[in-house]
């Protein structure tokens, strides 16, 4: 078979119906739950989730949350409330910022920040960002720390390890705490809990251990962002979700997942993945993805790279003696 | 500090890679032409910590474009890099 794009297309009414059962299963046999929490971040991923929740249990066993933050995006929360509103499940919006104030989240992180630019405060804004695949084909990737000022310069500066570990340790404290009222809300309810990673993320380590890495079900993980983004609109997930540019929403100024994490835009890292994982070597990848030989060849040891240093974050806790009688 | 020569620098990276990730295994320590991307022992955020470790002990600064696998991926390949950058 010739590699293209069409590698990614799947039987989405089949496999929608495959996830639905799995969903019923698993809640009702392996999680002995009456439904699902979902946290809705007017995202691709957890719209996608949302809908199949929904589908799989009817909507009076699915509860959404809507957890917006001082640096979210303004639309986020239309966003959120537009997969509600479309699947006809109750939800909740819990304000996160106050919490992240008590936890001096922001502080942190602003600390963190002024390692590197001491006159970052009020009126600026920062995101992290790594400079994507090298022309060369060789080069680490590390993390920059992108910040505008208040008169709307853009400046950029490597960061060192001790601010880059602080700044994401600060950031964290986001997702743990929307995974901390989710279990708040399904504990209530007797619901189980939902991760709402796509292939991609949960196979490069792209979530917060303890964070959105927590769930009881993850229902999409096996799906590319691909085929997510078309499961989605077979699902009847709004247009406004379907057709937005994936972002991290998590730092101030608006940040794109390619630019933060993946060296490719999803399009690309999907067939990149796809390829790799299926063998296909970098010679015939590299036209239909726009990149050189030596640069697909950088991606997919970048992938590894990031399947290594991540390995801890899908790692249950690890214990020094065996308790046979636990049998998971 | 003044002229190093690489025979201390690889002594120096590899008494800081033992303490402060191999928390002070001796018999793990790498070779100094073992490749750190091939074996897992540094990753990019070790990369990160082992530049700041070369920044403050030999005075130098590590350019953005320096930092590529050819200067940076053993110990072997550390020495000779700060060897250039001493101007020695």
């Amino acid at each position: 078979m010739t590699f293209s794009a069409d590698v990614l297309s799947i039987d989405l009414a089949a496999e929608a119906d495959r996830i639905c059962a799995e969903i019923r299963r698993i809640v009702s046999h392996d999680l002995k739950r009456r439904g699902l929490v979902v946290a809705l971040s007017g995202g691709i991923d957890s719209s996608c989730v949302a809908a199949l929740a929904a589908r799989a249990l009817g909507p009076a066993h699915v509860h959404g949350l809507h957890m917006p933050e001082r640096d979210s995006s303004e639309e986020t929360i239309k966003l959120s409330k537009s997969v509600s509103d479309t699947f006809g499940f109750d939800s909740t919006v819990e304000e996160l910022t106050p919490i992240l104030e008590g936890l001096r989240c922001y502080q942190r992180r602003d600390e963190a920040i002024r390692m590197v630019f001491p006159d970052y405060g009020a009126g600026w804004k920062s995101k992290i960002v790594l400079p994507g695949v090298p022309e060369s084909g060789e080069g680490y990737n590390v993390y920059y720390l992108v910040a505008q000022t208040p008169s709307g310069e853009m400046i950029k500066k490597r960061l060192p390890p001790k601010a880059y570990l602080q700044i994401v340790a600060a950031t964290n404290f986001k997702q743990r705490t929307r995974k901390m009222l989710e279990y708040y809300h399904a504990d209530r309810l007797h619901f189980a809990t939902t991760g709402t990673p796509n292939r991609l993320e949960y196979d490069q380590g792209f979530f917060v251990k303890n964070g959105d890495g927590a769930a009881d079900v993850k229902p999409i993980a096996h799906l590319y962002k691909t085929q997510v983004y078309a499961m989605a609109r077979f699902l009847g997930v709004p247009a406004a979700i379907c057709n937005r540019a994936p972002t991290t929403d998590t730092y101030s100024l608006a940040q794109g997942q390619d630019e933060f994490y993946f060296a490719l835009p999803y399009d690309k890292m999907d067939l990149a993945l796809w390829a790799k994982n299926h063998g296909v070597g970098a010679a015939e990848v590299a036209p239909v993805i726009g990149l050189s030989p030596a640069q697909v060849e950088w991606v997919y040891k970048d992938i590894d790279q990031k399947r290594s240093t991540t390995r801890y974050m899908h790692l249950p806790p690890v214990l020094c003696g065996d308790v046979a009688e636990i049998d998971i | 500090m003044g002229t190093v020569n690489q025979e201390q620098v690889r002594r120096d990276v590899t008494a800081f890679i033992v303490e402060n990730f191999l928390f002070g295994n001796v018999a793990d320590a790498p070779r100094p032409e073992t490749s750190f991307m091939e074996t897992g022992l540094v990753d990019s955020t070790g990369i990160l910590e082992l530049v700041a470790h070369l920044e403050s002990a030999y005075g130098v600064s590590v350019a953005d474009d320096e930092l590529i696998p050819e200067n940076l991926d053993s110990v072997g390949s550390i020495a000779a890099f700060v060897v250039r950058k001493k101007g020695g």
